[in-house]
């Protein structure tokens, strides 16, 4: 069972925020060992009076709405500690933060500073501070500057770049405790000595926001003097009104037993349940319901777990303590009629027929530079056809191919050494196009069969021309008859010229066939002249 | 299922899996975001507010994920990340008419943009599965998979905790292999999220059973490939292709 629950913790950075520290980890351990209970947070009760505010000004709407923020008083720490609370911060900013995008956090050293504090936005010129590993002043303005060449800040610079104002939190006496969310300032920096520590998460995303903070406090209020014990922080919004932060209560939620017992397979009773969510943080008991109807489980969802949205997840950790593996596997009753997909089918069938006449099956890429696709085909007008790729990290990404011609060349190219004839060919899709289409491109099922050799085997890619008809059963008929197929001289620039075709099949072109012209040839470094067909078989199904 | 439709909307890509717009998977580098097309021209848009309002406030049990969700982000283009875009148009599909059992699966291409080495891909192919029924169960499920991989020549398997977005549970497959003497991670498998299905007006007593795999890796453990571009791609080694034997897996005694 436990080697199911340590597996879960390497799947937990993207849900599980709780477990991205040292202290969050052997907690959850402990408590799935039952050799602790479940901590019950508690938010100090301070009078409101006394209690520590912050004042959000207008402005902040700007560019950082949202500002929340909580205090541990009475910590204790160490080289060790200190390091795991910088790498929390750290880790949440990298995920769940989006790279400080929709959250910052900051953390003071309280005693370093005076309340009441206020978040405010100013024009970068006007917030003056001397930051964190500096000795002197600098103006926010010129920072944006300097950290142009800090690689580990630059990354965070375009999220202020071009506003007129930038997020800072002041004390009373107008110290800057952090110009969000590139750096805080020098004065309040935490040492390993600091005893009262004031954390403020600056955001987009309210909710996230509020994520960031408990899992903050839960994880280090173990080391105040009160030991789960945060104490509390008034925002004051620019409208006026109130809220105090962190919100640690529980959320409760009613689960039904049967729900947990059919969905994962196995017969549990109440206290079965119970245990084993006690044992994964997820503190529960017998719910409360009417005597005898569906018995429910009673779970409060603590802070710590915002993975919780919906009984499944409840669910699911009832199954993890139990361990997925002890479950008995059994059988779906239910009985259904399977397929193929008709074009699936008929793609399959005419592969094996092509790979039957001798021809080599090969599988190449749908991603393509515009250059390949067709500058070195001769068919610079096709480009307005294609998908374009908006981020491609080289050209090798650029286009999505609306054929497999390139393609096929390209392979050719690479296997130059093949003893010769070489006869490949390739059945897959190409994308188009399609306004008729709801995201406006469809799929369109092609093949395409080479050959090469000291000869061009002109006549053999006729051949298979005739064969896959033959196959589809389509009869060749004269020119201009639409009740079967002919073919008729085409003018690609990609084959040569004279010695090219279109295949006219029922009224309508569906592909064409040539020797490749030399200078194509010499595009893809060929050395000795080749034949290809492309027909789009979707046509012919 | 038919997945020949490689250019797909942030909507069923994400969205409708219950897929945050926040999520890091949908940053641009690790998605083919379209410049042309840019934006999809067409989204169901009674089943869009469904799926803005599990984003937003939640529903049918959930308490959501509490954030602003945007149209402009959902009608960005991209080529699939995974084929469970189209499993989401099927289970959709499913779900406007009077229900009855299902098991669909598809085998096609997908497309990440990841830096590419000597075992990933900029795109590659997906196996996926599913079962609809009422009732089904996490027992089902792994009974399932073992039927499943048997069939590929792997007969023992565990399943470990995981994480999707769009499954709860979640479980990843883990085979047994003799000549590297230790457990290969091989699949990925989970029940579907109520936030997925209650949206699109599935029926509250069906669940959706899901797994699916790469086709690349257990290629290349299979036939002992150290370099997935010998089998796939213009570098591919014809010799190795006319060569190789014929496929016997999970046939053999």
């Amino acid at each position: 069972m436990s080697f199911q629950f340590i597996k879960l913790l390497y799947v937990s950075l993207n849900y599980r925020y709780d477990l991205l520290c040292l202290e969050g980890l052997a907690r959850a351990l402990r408590i799935f060992k039952c050799i602790e209970p479940v901590p019950e947070f508690q938010v100090s009760k301070v009078p409101p009076a006394s209690m520590i505010k912050i004042q959000v000004k207008p402005k902040t709407s700007m560019i950082r709405p949202f500002v929340v923020c909580a205090v541990l008083r009475g910590v204790a720490l160490d080289q060790a500690r200190y390091n795991s609370f910088i790498d929390l911060q750290d880790k949440l900013h990298q995920n769940l933060c989006r790279r400080r995008t929709l959250v910052a956090i900051g953390t003071h050293d309280l005693d370093t500073l005076e309340g009441p504090f206020t978040y405010e936005a100013l024009p970068p010129s006007e917030i003056k501070f001397v930051p964190l590993k500096e000795t002197k002043e600098f103006t926010a303005e010129d920072l944006m500057e300097k950290y142009k060449a800090d690689l580990k800040l630059k990354k965070f610079l375009h999220i202020l770049e071009g506003s007129p104002v930038h997020p800072v939190i002041f004390d009373s006496k107008r110290r800057v405790l952090s110009w969000p969310p590139i750096i805080n300032g020098a004065h309040s920096a935490i040492t390993l000595d600091t005893r009262n520590i004031f954390i403020e998460c600056t955001a987009t995303d309210l909710t996230k926001a509020k994520i960031v903070l408990n899992t903050m406090v839960t994880m280090f209020s173990e080391y105040c003097t009160n030991k789960f014990e945060v104490e509390p922080v008034e925002v004051i919004s620019a409208n006026g009104l109130s809220a105090v932060y962190p919100d640690l209560t529980c959320r409760k939620m009613e689960v039904s037993l049967s729900y947990i017992s059919s969905a994962l397979g196995v017969t549990l009773g109440v206290s079965e349940v119970t245990g084993l969510l006690n044992r994964m943080q997820l503190p529960a008991t017998k719910g409360d319901n009417i005597e005898g109807s569906d018995p429910t489980i009673s779970v409060q969802v603590p802070p710590t777990r915002s993975d919780v949205l919906h009984p499944c997840d409840v669910m699911e950790d009832v199954g993890i303590g139990y361990g997925f593996n002890n479950i008995k596997q059994t059988t779906p009753k239910c009985v259904t009629q399977g397929r193929l997909l008709p074009l699936n089918e008929f793609s399959d069938s005419l592969r094996a027929e092509v790979a039957m006449a001798g021809f080599t099956e090969v599988v190449t890429w749908i991603l393509g530079s515009f250059e390949e696709n067709f500058d070195m085909v001769k068919r610079n007008s096709e480009k307005q056809k294609a998908v374009v790729v908006g981020n491609p990290r080289t050209s090798e990404f650029e286009v999505v191919r609306t054929s497999l011609l390139p393609g096929m060349l390209k392979t050719l190219g690479h296997n130059k050494d093949h003893p010769r004839p070489v006869k490949l060919f390739e059945l897959s899709d190409v994308v188009i196009l399609d306004p008729k289409k709801d995201v406006g491109a469809r799929n369109e099922r092609h093949l395409t069969a080479l050959y090469c050799n000291a000869n061009s085997g002109f006549e053999v890619i006729h051949g298979l021309v005739d064969r896959i008809m033959q196959v589809v059963g389509v009869k060749a008929v004269s020119v201009g008859d639409n009740t079967g197929y002919f073919i008729q001289p085409s003018e690609e620039p990609v084959f040569f010229p004279g010695r090219q075709a279109n295949i006219i099949c029922k009224g309508s072109q569906i592909g064409t066939f040539g020797i490749v012209h030399p200078e194509v040839l010499q595009n893809f470094l060929i050395p000795d002249p080749c034949s290809i067909l492309e027909i789009n078989i979707e046509s012919l199904h | 299922m038919p997945t020949n439709n490689f250019v797909e909307s942030s909507f069923w890509n994400f969205d409708t899996l219950f897929q945050p717009q926040q999520h890091p998977a949908r940053d641009s580098h690790d998605t083919f975001f379209l410049k042309v097309p840019e934006v999809t021209q067409s989204l169901p848009e009674n089943y869009l507010e469904h799926v803005k309002t599990i984003h937003e406030v939640g529903g049918h049990e959930s308490i959501g994920y509490g954030y602003d969700w945007k149209r402009e982000e959902a009608e960005k283009n991209l080529l699939r990340t995974h084929t469970t875009a189209v499993s989401s148009r099927m289970l959709y599909a499913l779900a406007q008419g009077k229900f009855s059992p299902k098991k669909y699966f598809s085998i096609d291409r997908v497309f990440r943009n990841e830096a590419v080495d000597r075992t990933h891909l900029a795109e590659f192919h997906q196996i996926e599965g599913l079962i609809c029924d009422r009732g089904l169960t996490l027992g089902d499920l792994m009974g399932v998979l073992n039927e499943f991989f048997q069939r590929l020549g792997m007969k023992k398997l565990r399943f470990k905790p995981a994480y999707n977005p769009y499954t709860e549970p979640s479980m990843e497959i883990f085979s047994y292999f003799d000549m590297f003497n230790k457990w290969v991670e091989v699949g990925n498998s989970g029940m579907i999220r109520p936030e997925v299905l209650r949206p699109m007006g599935m029926p509250k007593d069906v669940s959706v059973i899901a797994w699916g795999l790469s086709l690349e890796r257990p290629t290349m453990i299979l036939y002992g490939i150290d370099n997935i571009r010998d089998l796939f791609g213009h570098k591919v080694d014809l010799k190795m292709i006319e060569s190789n034997p014929i496929c016997r897996l999970g046939r053999q005694v």
